[in-house]
Order: structure tokens, then sequence, then C-alpha cells
């Protein structure tokens, strides 16, 4: 047992989705416990045992005072930090704040806006703290997230692949939907999913966040081309990466 | 000692942050109070502007466990807006993703959140030591119910495949016949796992909640029904604004809902047992009564057999939904889009979610409002601490945060969703 590495589990501002993932692992999940000691899971397990921890999972967000200072103390106690999912790793769908006046939308939202204590920005992990790896999605693919703690038990690097869901979706067999006139943003987007949505006769929408060096430009373009008006694509660049800066920059060239 | 103060300061085995603040003073438990600091990521604000179109895939992200339930609300309020209609094999369709939610769902509540705390374990990984059998069952169960929204969604969590109007894309019926196969094994297991949590130590404890729910004409309730109550209730979803309101505590992120005529009620599988019984098929009914449920239940504590027999429901429904499934020619009814107010109330594994939109003439949205199933529980929860508290005063401290820990999980809350929730402070004074 005193030989087990430790995995702590953090909550930020998020849907619980990505740590869910863990649970999701339905076959693996025994098999994960015997291998690494899960000391701190408050969504799993009430033994909440102290750090320091080998691994840390950070999911969510940055948006109150007291988190940002909450990251820090995690990164304190965290030998190697591990973001999972879109609002740790670009600040969420609860970035589009960042494009809006934040006290307008406590107001839209609740009747005494004074109980509220919330940034004007919604922000990725390592705006704050220094991150050893990050993984994207919304949510993260349980395949990936597998590969990222054997891979940290194991001392090697994760094999998570940086080519675009187009990759993805060509290995799977499918007819391009752009060919068939439905606008996509594949090309521009990070692979992990498996290129679910085009397999489902929709356009993807981004959930991976932007590839490292994505021609969005040229893909708006080809988007204009099939029908989509300047507030579609704004608003296909303003989702669950919305903050990442090469989706945030291509929607700004956009709008009404 | 006539003061006392107890604290959690986090509430384990629930989905999101949440503490408990428990005041006793001479004997008498004087203040129980839900503080729920979930991070509020202000998603009726940022739904403002967005296409009718786009609230599935959003508002999906207010929670990781209950996507569908998100889902599903969203496109009945815009097809309600909108003027449209979904039924046939559409309709199946979305109850069929519906019962996927509810068995991955409640599985992970049932087996690996919620009956730890009545065997004495820390959590479910402890507990499959000594009771293997029944997590490595719950992890079944929670398979086949993923299997379901990863075939109809694209994925179990955020599906992508659901669209105002219907669907991307629609099934072929021999696609439905390996998941039918694996959901058959499942209602085996959900029909064990609610034998063995029949057994379980339950403490005596009841109230006399007022239970809300949808009921429909002959179904237990899915997407459609009305809203109704044990204390006479019963209303079209677009009445909901009239009934209910939202109230804004200082102690929490959380928006409190209440009746506005009497005051706090319940919502979730309890509610929906108690106003639905006589939905359920005979032979659900009877492993209900083998179970030791009547018609009627108001022990909160035994809110795991009820999730456990909407399990074997919902494996029941799947199989009867996948025999009858014959696939549409089209995957979606065509929308035009136009101004207008659209309602819809579905019933999450939580109990009722209430969506409400006004759209523009060009079909974006103009207002959303959203009311979770945490946050209608939310002043019941606070009422059963209180009562659970006051009649465990003897326990110590710890005992008795342990009690009001598990009073919380009886609700299964997801504090996530109710902010858009805990940990636990027992001041005795």
């Amino acid at each position: 047992m005193g030989a087990k590495k430790s995995l702590a589990v953090w909550k930020f501002a998020s849907c619980d989705g990505c740590q869910l993932s863990l649970l999701d692992c339905e076959d693996e999940l025994l098999a994960v416990a015997d291998a690494i000691d899960i000391a701190y899971f408050p969504e799993a397990s009430s033994r909440m045992e102290k750090g320091p921890y080998d691994l840390s999972l950070v999911e969510g967000s940055i948006t109150t005072p007291h988190d940002a200072a909450r990251i820090r103390k995690v990164r304190r106690q965290s030998k190697f930090l591990v973001t999972i999912g879109a609002c740790a790793t670009a600040g969420g769908i609860q970035a589009l704040r960042n494009f809006a006046d934040v006290k307008e939308f406590v107001a839209a939202v609740y009747a005494s806006p004074q109980y509220i204590k919330t940034l004007a920005t919604s922000t990725p992990i390592a705006e704050h703290v220094k991150v050893d790896f990050e993984l994207r999605g919304c949510p993260i693919n349980k395949a990936q997230l597998l590969e990222v703690i054997s891979a940290f038990l194991t001392g090697r690097k994760p094999a998570i692949g940086t080519d675009a869901v187009c990759v993805e979706c060509k290995q799977r067999g499918n007819v391009c939907v752009m060919v068939q006139g439905i606008p996509c943003l594949g090309p521009v987007t990070h692979e992990g999913c498996g290129a679910i949505c085009p397999s489902y006769r929709r356009g993807c929408y981004g959930c991976f966040g932007p590839t490292e060096r994505p021609n969005t430009a040229a893909l708006a373009a080809e988007w204009q081309r099939l029908g989509a008006t300047r507030r579609d694509i704004q608003r296909a660049f303003r989702t669950f990466n919305a903050a990442a800066p090469a989706f945030r920059k291509e929607s700004e060239a956009h709008g009404d | 000692m006539a003061t006392r103060t107890i604290r959690v300061e986090a509430i384990a085995r629930v989905e999101g942050e949440g503490a408990l603040d428990l005041h006793v003073r001479d004997g008498r438990v004087t203040r129980a109070q839900l503080r729920i600091f979930e991070p509020p990521r202000l998603f009726e604000a940022l739904l403002r502007g967005r296409d009718c179109t786009e609230a599935p895939d959003i508002t999906a992200r207010i929670c990781g466990i209950c996507p569908v339930a998100y889902q599903m609300s969203a496109v009945h309020a815009m097809e309600d807006a909108l003027g449209v209609t979904v039924g046939g094999p559409l309709r199946a369709l979305r109850r069929l993703l519906y019962c996927g939610e509810w068995i991955e769902s409640h599985a992970l509540h049932v087996v690996m959140l919620h009956a730890p705390d009545f065997l004495g374990y820390p959590d479910a990984i402890q507990m499959a030591r000594e009771h293997g059998d029944a997590v490595r069952g719950g992890l079944a169960l929670k398979k086949a119910g993923n299997a379901l929204m990863r075939l109809l969604g694209g994925r179990e969590i955020h599906p992508v495949n659901v669209r105002v109007g219907g669907f991307y894309r629609v099934p072929a019926k021999s696609e439905l016949g390996t998941v039918a196969e694996e959901l058959k094994r499942a209602r085996d297991i959900a029909i064990e796992t609610a034998r063995w949590a029949a057994k379980f130590p339950f403490p005596e404890f009841e109230r006399d909640y007022e239970f809300v729910s949808l009921r429909h004409p002959d179904e237990y309730p899915f997407n459609e029904g009305r809203i109704v109550s044990s204390r006479g209730l019963d209303i079209e979803a677009r009445e909901y604004d009239g009934e209910f309101e939202e109230r804004h505590v200082a102690h929490s992120t959380a928006l409190q809902s209440v009746l506005k005529k009497r005051g706090s009620y319940l919502v979730g599988p309890m509610a929906r047992y108690n106003l639905n019984f006589d939905r359920l098929p005979a032979a659900v009914q009877a492993l209900a009564g083998e179970c030791g449920l009547g018609p009627q239940c108001r022990n909160p504590f035994k809110s795991i057999v009820i999730r456990a027999i909407e399990m074997v429901y919902a494996c029941e429904e799947a199989l009867a939904l996948i025999a009858a499934y014959e696939a549409p020619a089209e995957s979606a009814v065509p929308l035009v889009k136009r101004a207008g107010i659209g309602h819809a109330c579905t019933e999450a594994p939580r109990g009722i979610l209430y969506h409400r939109y006004v759209l523009e003439e060009d079909g974006s949205i103009r207002e959303a409002r959203i009311v979770p199933p945490t946050s209608q529980n939310q002043l019941s929860i606070e009422e059963d601490i209180r009562e659970v508290a006051s009649g465990a005063l003897e326990l110590a401290d710890d005992a008795l945060r342990d009690r009001c820990e598990q009073t919380i999980r009886n609700y299964d809350p997801c504090i996530s969703c109710s902010c858009h929730f805990l940990k636990l402070a027992v001041h005795r004074e």
C-alpha cells in the first residue's frame, strides 16, 4: 500500500462530467483503484486523505476569488497536475462572460446580486498555475483519461494525438459532411472524440478546442460559401472553448 | 453543554460543492442551512442571443450526470415556442434515451454513492472488498445505461445527437438489437439490486411531504405530462410560474424554489413513485411489494429502493420501446423560426426540470429560465435535516454529522445543477 502513488480529483467551475468519466470507466475502475491510491475524490468517497498527492486531476475553470486562491493550494500539494476538460483547459462555456459585462450577467440570473462573489472572467487553470498536462474535450474521452493515468504510473509521456478531427473522421470512414453542405469545425478542432458528430450526420461543434495551428479564417470563408452568416460563425467559435485564443480571435472577426 | 455547532465542510458523494451548518441550542435544532458555494456559471445569462437550436447542446453542460434531462427540457420548450410536435418513433427514441440516463444516473447513486452509507463504508471501492458482486453489478448496470446513451446520443456525457425537432441521425432497428441483450442482463441485475437494497437498515423516519412530479395519462413519466402534487396541484408546464417561485437566499448560490401557496415540496424518485405507482407495470409493482414498499412511501431513506425499482422499470420500458421500434423516414421534423414563448418540464433522474424561453423573430433567445430539481428540493433537504438531527442529538458530533450527510444524500443532490451545492457544520450553542 505504502508504495502506491496517490491520486486527487479537484473540482472548480464545471458540470462534473469530466470527473464522472473516471467513474464511467466501468470495466477498469476497480483495476485503477488497485493501481493508484484514490486519496481525495469527494464526488466518489467520504474518505479524504491529506496531501501531498502524486497526481492531481483538475476539472473546471477559475471564476471566483476563492477558487483563484484554492488552485494555488492544490498546485502546492500536487507533484503532477493534469487539467481535464474544456473548462480547466480553456475556461469552458462559462467563459462567454469574458465577452460581456459580468455584473449584468449576475443581475440577469440572481435577484440579490450582492450575495454573489464572482470574477469578471472564467479562465483556464494554466493562467493561474503551472500545468503538467492538458486533456481536451467537453467532455474528455475516458480512454484518453486512462492513458494519462497509465502513462503517469509508468513514467512515460501520454500517447495523445494532436491532429484535427478530420483525421479521426477519415479513419472512421465517414463521408465528409462539408461536401454534403453541412458546416463543420472538424478541420480546426483537436482530435480525441473519435469524430462523433460527423458520424451522426452533423458538423463538429469544436468541443475539443482548436488544433495547434488552425486555419480558422479559411474555414470561416468556406462556411460563408455554405451559407453561414457572420453571426452563425461567431456563435460556432463561441461555445465550450470560446476563450481558447484561436477560437476567440476568429469569433471576434465575425458578428452581427 | 448547552450549545453545539456541527459543520460539514465538504459533503462527499454528491455531484458538486456544498456544505451544511447545523445550529443546536439547549437541545433543540435552531437552524439547518445548506450552503451551496458551487461557483455560478450564469447559464440563463449566457444563453441570451444564442439560437434556439443551440439550447440543447449548451444547457447539457449544466450537468455531466444528467445532460439528457437538460437536452429534453430544452428541445420540448423550443418546440413549444415554435409550435412543433414530435411524435411517433422520434418521441419513442427520446423516451429510450431518457431510460439510458435514468439507468446510468440511478446506478451511480444507488450502488456507488448511497449504498456505502447503509453498509458503513467511505466509498464503493472499499465496499467492493466485501460486497464485490453488488458493486460489479452496479457498474454493469451503469454500463448498460451508458451503452444506450452512446448508441442513441453518440457518447454518454453530453450526447451530440439530440436536436430541436428530433435527432441528427436515427438508428436502424438492427442497431438496437445488441443493446437489447445488454438491457436484459441489466434488468436482472436491477432486480437483484432492488432486493439487496431492500435489506438495508432504514431509520424510522417519515415526513408529510408535498410530492410534485409529472403525470401522464398512460405512462410512468419521462418527457410529458401535467405537473401534479399530492395536495391537488394539477397544471400544465406553462402555468409553472404562477404556482412556483425561486428565492435567492444569502447562504446559497442556488436559488430555492417554493410553492407560492404552501412552501417546500419534494421532487424526484419518491415523488414520482407516490404519484405514479398505478402507471408501473404489474411485475414492477409486485417487485416493489416484495421489497417492502407499498404504493406510498414517505421515508426518504428508502428512496434508494425506489431508485432501484425505477431502474428495473427503465430497463423494462427500454426493452418494450426497442421491440416496438420502426425507424422513421425522417430524423427530425422541419422547423420554422418565429417569435414565441416556450415552456417544458421533464423528469430528470432527480426530479422535474423546468425550462422557459422567450424567442425573438429570428429564433434567437431573448430570455431563458431553468429550474433544476436540486434547487426545488433544497428546502425539503433543510427541513429533513432539522427533523433528523432533532431526533439524533444524543449522537456524538461525528455520528450526527454522518447522519446528516446521509439525509442529504437521500436526495441524490446534484449541486452542479442546482447552481447553476455541500460542506456540513453543526453549531451547538
